[in-house]
């Protein structure tokens, strides 16, 4: 650790700074695609002695049951033009449940124009079953979302013949509590508001009569068709949280036993590992992954337990053209395996990995395989930063004979900073706050409506922030020195390693995904490189173009048409503003508050003078 | 066995009955002089020297509910007139009906009144209404001491263990961690007046499994054991396949009597059970002992003075076979009317010689019990949360008081401040509170108050509190699952239904239904929430292997690089000499030249 004291090895160090740079970046790629690489990763097991063998036999029957319920349900619904609550508290309590509703509202900050909705009410109804000899501590919740249309229809069937064949049971140690939510995600939060008595996203909910104590793991299906090809299986939740490895690897486990084809991000697991294809597929899937965590939406009703440190996922049922079809019954010996295995847990799923990415159901790479490849990325950032404090010493050095730390040139060089830090921050927080706020005032102005109004303030606020006047802190303190931007790029780089590093902490594939876009280019800034060329570069590479390289690559490997891309590069903005209104979603006030400003405090060293 | 030892040696056992009986009379004579009360000692000198009067009755309620579950509760009394709590008094050793085991205990640790409850499952009010005797789920046990006790917490830690051996259970696990002394909720049931609640303790193991290694010994404290008479039902396998299983001792000191001039120990034992009839019965409301208990009953107890079946009839069942026998009682506030069949007469048990009770009827009416509540732990993170307690009283025009008795570990520390009461929105004062703080790893939080509950209102009370961190090896061996806290306790008098009827058509007399209020204007009830389970933040116990390791590495690393930045001393480093400057210093030294600079 000579490294730092001894000047000629710091030399080295500047001299070689580039070069290693350029290695960390390319290995940091290498290294996350060769995650996907089968032999790399390690095979999913099951780590809870709990639910290790899968010794018992499924016994549910009543596939065809849960069919014709489907049927009822659906022309109930279209009677009631949505929740059909009485029938369904009806059809709960003669399947001897104990049976609650909830009620909640809730005005959307601007219209969901994908949903179609903005004043938002419905009800949520749920039927505990009480387990025998047991005194309501634990509870296990099997939910199923009532969507309009046809959708959907089949998972409530399933739900409520599930609930019938459990309640003949004996061998619950847990309740089980079957929630059909109204209204996705925000039927969701109500209820979980109301079950855990917190407020805090703003609803408006009537409180929950009945409760079976805290909840263990959480299953929603999501099923809209007599028959399937394949299940699905989701995991991302708020924020890019995951629930424990546990649960996926008791889905897969299910699978397996029974037959039925499992996905994950809607992909086929492949054995071909050692071809390109078999390497591509891979890769795919655990890009889907990341794109998906990284947005940090809730991708199923699943995804917002985990904030209450509840284990939880979706099944979805995908009916495709393929010939193997699994049938209502099959699904529902799933479920009934899944939950008998979740009821005999003894304590909460903590056994496995919380952090993980999925190159396929058998396959997970942990926490320790996928760091490095960040901090490869983030060494460029420190080891820059370095090379900067370096060279901010160096001229002192010689000149005091190497023993005081110059101090004269960083004293004017503190309000050099600050400034461009402040004017970065206020832009960021006008951009945080200003869409939401000024929506009616731009309705008036311009034939928009109020979300095209979101969406295009919260652009203009962002073009803006580019041609904001850089250069004020020459008013203070007069022409921008060499210093200076030394100065702000060090205190920039160390910033954006600090937040990066945050983010990665908690949401491994948005810090990964803003450093591979932000780094090289904050890297390597000067204000002396020519400067359209530059400007260009790094617009390309801002937060907002990083989104929309994410939503092309998104439609790219689901095998969407990549021409939608604009249209839903727009719906994602809208979404992001909506999600963090809404569940709390974090995305938004990151990359508006702290990442965006920070790449401007970069813009400013590009354009210092 | 011990039946059976009681038949065989019927014979002996008369014989020292004998002597025991003239110091039982000594005994009576000297009781009422030792407490200074002369006059009744004259009854004393009249009394006939007779057996000793140990009796035994045995009792099986059953009670189709609303729900269309039912409801079977046993209940065994075995009543002894002496007292060997009473100074002066020899040392008792003659023990016929009342179990030796339990005797023992209560002479040696000078118990006044012992209460011991086993639950698994949860009582659903709601559904089920007021059981008999409420039980909260777990293990619960409060005992009086007598007032000449010194050491109450060392007799209290004993007694623990002992009855944890008596009844197969981890009892062992009470100390004073989750031992209270309620001011208030838990007065004597039995004789004495004792107000002075340093003589009690009262604690619930919440997490305590009850199956059947707790019933055997439980049974063994019968006469007749499981041998003979109702007790023969208590088959585990059926007992256990139900929702709702709870079975209890209660022992107190009570009244000879009727002019109380000494007293006689009561043995309770209760079993109370609930038959799911959804999962059982496959839905029809139709229900058999045969099939509640896979026996039939063919005789009493032979030791047993009365041994009787009560079916409540007030809703109407069907029953088969039909009995003249009708019993009519006010219990818990409400009118109830019984089929009764007594087990001592021939006739019950019919031609087959065995007694196979059928019972068939149509529940459907909702319950809406006058007082029920429940518990949950609100908010999320494993760092704060709030517990509420809802109270609801669903009387709709009378207000009544309760006393709220809540017992929180330490481990969750109160914020007594945030102590609200609130009902229909508004601030509820509690006319009383008793709050005695938590000692870190000591004694937990006990909370009294008393709270008037308005008619027809929901009342919640809110504590916040924060979880602590607890030592490493004090975690249990799943502490993932989360720590137990046990349940809320409120005791009430809740006023009656047969008070409350306004249906004055009944044909009663005129003079008797004017003034609504009866004697049994209101009765007592005791309702347990349901216990808590609490997460508290857990450390990943493979941690301590990367603590280790990443500690090492960082000081290793760390304090190397830090040491030798500070010890190192910093010198102009003077660039080595060229070779031939070198050389020709060389040479200048062997000459004796001075060297070149």
């Amino acid at each position: 650790m000579g490294l730092l004291s001894d000047p000629n090895r710091r030399k080295a160090l500047t001299r070689l700074n580039a070069p290693i740079c350029i290695v960390c970046y390319l290995a940091a790629i290498v290294w996350f695609m060769g995650l996907a690489f089968e032999p790399f990763p390690l095979r999913t097991y099951m780590s809870e002695n709990a639910m290790g063998s899968t010794m018992m036999e499924e016994r549910f029957s009543a596939g065809d049951r849960g069919l014709s319920l489907a049927k009822e349900f659906d022309a109930h619904k279209r009677k009631a033009g949505g929740m059909p609550v009485e029938w369904l508290v009806k059809a709960m309590r003669a399947r001897g449940l104990e049976v609650f509703t909830q009620s909640f509202s809730r005005k959307l900050p601007f219209p969901d124009e994908n949903k179609e909705r903005y004043m938002v009410g419905g009800r949520n109804v749920y039927g505990i079953l009480r387990a025998p000899r047991a005194p309501r501590t634990e509870a296990l919740v099997i939910t199923a979302p009532c969507s309009p249309g046809n959708s959907n229809n089949q998972a409530v069937g399933l739900l409520l013949a599930l609930a019938q064949y459990f309640r003949n049971q004996i061998y619950w140690a847990k309740d089980i509590i079957f929630l059909v939510n109204e209204h996705d995600l925000i039927g969701m939060q109500a209820w979980l508001e109301g079950y855990h008595h917190t407020n805090i996203t703003g609803m408006e909910y009537s409180p929950l009569q009945g409760r079976a104590g805290s909840i263990q793991a959480a299953l929603s299906l999501e099923l809209s068709s007599d028959v399937i090809t394949s299940l699905d299986l989701i995991l991302e939740g708020l924020n890019g949280q995951l629930p424990n490895l546990d649960l996926a690897n008791l889905f897969y486990a299910f699978c397996q036993k029974l037959g039925a084809l499992c996905t994950i991000q809607g992909k086929l697991q492949r054995n071909d590992w050692d071809t390109a294809e078999g390497y591509t597929h891979a890769a795919q899937t655990m890009m889907l992954m990341v794109l998906k965590q990284a947005c940090g939406q809730s991708w199923g009703d699943h995804g917002l337990f985990l904030r209450y440190y509840i284990e939880a996922a979706s099944i979805r049922g995908i009916n495709s053209f393929r010939h193997y079809k699994t049938d209502a019954t099959t699904i529902g010996r799933l479920l009934e395996g899944m939950v008998r295995k979740l009821n005999n847990l003894l304590e909460r799923l903590h056994q496995s990995y919380f952090f993980y990415l999925l190159p396929s159901l058998s396959r997970f790479v942990s926490i320790g395989y996928y760091m490095p490849a960040f901090g490869l990325l983030a060494v460029i950032l420190l080891l820059r930063a370095l090379d900067l404090w370096v060279h901010l010493g160096a001229p002192a050095l010689a000149a005091v004979d190497g023993v005081t730390e110059a101090e004269q040139p960083s004293s004017p060089g503190m309000l050099t900073v600050l400034t461009p830090v402040v004017i970065s921050h206020l832009t960021g927080v006008a951009l945080y706050l200003l869409p939401v706020h000024l929506q009616e005032m731009v309705v008036e102005h311009f034939p928009v409506s109020e979300t095209e109004a979101v969406v295009l303030t919260a652009i203009a606020i962002y073009t803006a922030g580019l041609a904001l006047p850089h250069n004020t802190q020459r008013l203070l303190s007069g022409e921008g020195t060499e210093q200076g931007w030394k100065v702000l790029k060090l205190t920039a780089l160390l910033y954006l390693a600090v937040l990066l590093g945050c983010t990665a902490l908690i949401n491994f594939s948005l810090g990964f995904i803003l450093a591979v876009t932000l780094v090289p280019i904050t890297a390597s800034i000067t204000p002396h490189m020519p400067k359209a060329l530059c400007a260009l570069a790094m617009v390309l590479l801002s937060p907002a173009f990083t989104i929309l390289y994410c939503v092309f690559i998104y439609q790219e490997l689901i095998e969407a048409p990549v021409s939608e891309g604009w249209m839903l590069f727009l719906s994602v903005i809208s979404q992001g503003i909506l999600d963090h209104a809404l569940n709390g979603s974090l995305v938004y006030p990151l990359l508006a508050l702290f990442i965006y400003p920070c790449w401007l405090m970069f813009w400013n060293i590009l354009f210092w003078n | 066995m011990h039946f059976i030892r009681q038949v065989t040696t019927a014979h002996s056992s008369i014989i020292t009955e004998r002597s025991n009986v003239s110091s039982m009379i000594k005994q009576r004579c000297l009781l009422p002089l030792l407490s200074g009360r002369s006059g009744s000692c004259r009854l004393c000198e009249t009394f006939t020297p007779a057996p000793a009067k140990d009796q035994f009755q045995e009792e099986l309620v059953i009670r189709p509910l609303h729900s269309g579950d039912i409801y079977a509760s046993f209940q065994f009394r075995t009543l002894w007139d002496t007292d060997f709590l009473q100074e002066g008094q020899k040392k008792v050793s003659h023990y016929r009906l009342f179990p030796k085991s339990l005797g023992q205990v209560l002479s040696k640790f000078s118990v006044q009144e012992l209460h011991i409850s086993f639950t698994q499952g949860f009582w659903r009010t709601m559904q089920w209404g007021q059981p008999f005797i409420p039980s909260p789920p777990g293990a619960e046990l409060w005992v009086w001491f007598h007032h000449t006790v010194s050491d109450v917490d060392g007799n209290w830690k004993e007694l623990t263990n002992v009855l944890s051996g008596i009844f197969c259970a981890s009892l062992n696990f009470i100390d004073m961690t989750n031992t209270v002394q309620p001011s208030a909720s838990f007065k004597p049931l039995g004789l004495g007046n004792a107000t002075d609640h340093r003589f009690l303790r009262y604690a619930t193991l919440p997490r305590e499994i009850v199956c059947t290694e707790n019933l055997t010994p439980w049974k063994k404290l019968l006469p007749c054991g499981s041998k003979a008479g109702l007790a023969v039902l208590m088959k585990s396998e059926k007992l256990f396949h139900s929702s709702f299983h709870s079975q209890a001792v209660h022992i107190r000191p009570i009244c000879q009597d009727e002019q109380c001039t000494s007293k006689a120990w009561e043995l309770r034992q209760t079993l109370n059970v609930v038959f799911d009839h959804y999962t059982s019965g496959q839905g029809k409301k139709e229900w058999s002992l045969f099939k509640m208990f896979s026996r039939t009953l063919t005789e009493a107890c032979p030791l047993a003075s009365s041994s009787k079946v009560y079916v409540d009839i007030t809703d109407n069942p069907e029953l088969s076979p039909a009995t003249p026998l009708l019993s009519q009682a006010v219990v818990l506030g409400d009118r109830r009317t019984y089929s009764v069949y007594d087990l001592t007469r021939a006739e019950t048990f019919g031609q087959l010689r065995s007694f196979n009770l059928l019972l068939r009827w149509k529940g459907d009416n909702m319950l809406r019990p006058l007082l029920h509540a429940e518990r949950y732990v609100a908010g999320f993170g494993l760092q704060t949360g709030e517990i509420h307690t809802v109270i609801y009283n669903n009387h709709p025009y009378r207000a009544f008081p309760v006393l709220l008795m809540d017992s929180v570990p330490w481990y969750l520390q109160l914020y007594i401040h945030t102590l609200t009461v609130t009902s229909k929105s508004r601030d509820n004062k509690p006319s009383y509170i008793h709050y005695q703080p938590a000692k870190d790893r000591h004694r937990p939080h006990l909370l009294e108050m008393l709270i008037q509950l308005p008619p027809h209102s929901m009342t919640e009370v809110t504590v916040q509190f924060e979880r602590a961190l607890l030592k490493w090896t004090e975690y249990t061996p799943d502490p993932n699952h989360g720590f137990y806290v046990g349940s809320s306790v409120i005791s009430a008098l809740v006023p009656s239904m047969v008070a409350m009827s306004t249906n004055f058509t009944q044909d009663q007399p005129l003079f008797s239904s004017f003034v609504p209020v009866k004697e049994e204007s209101s009765y007592f009830v005791r309702v347990y929430t349901e216990p808590l389970l609490v997460n508290l933040p857990t450390p990943d116990f493979s941690m301590p292997y990367n603590v280790i390791c990443l500690t090492c590495t960082v000081v290793a690393v760390g304090y190397g690089s830090f040491y030798n930045l500070l010890t190192r001393t910093f010198q102009v480093d003077e660039p080595s000499p060229p070779l031939a400057k070198r050389l020709a210093n060389f040479i200048r030294r062997i000459r004796g030249v001075p060297l070149l600079a």
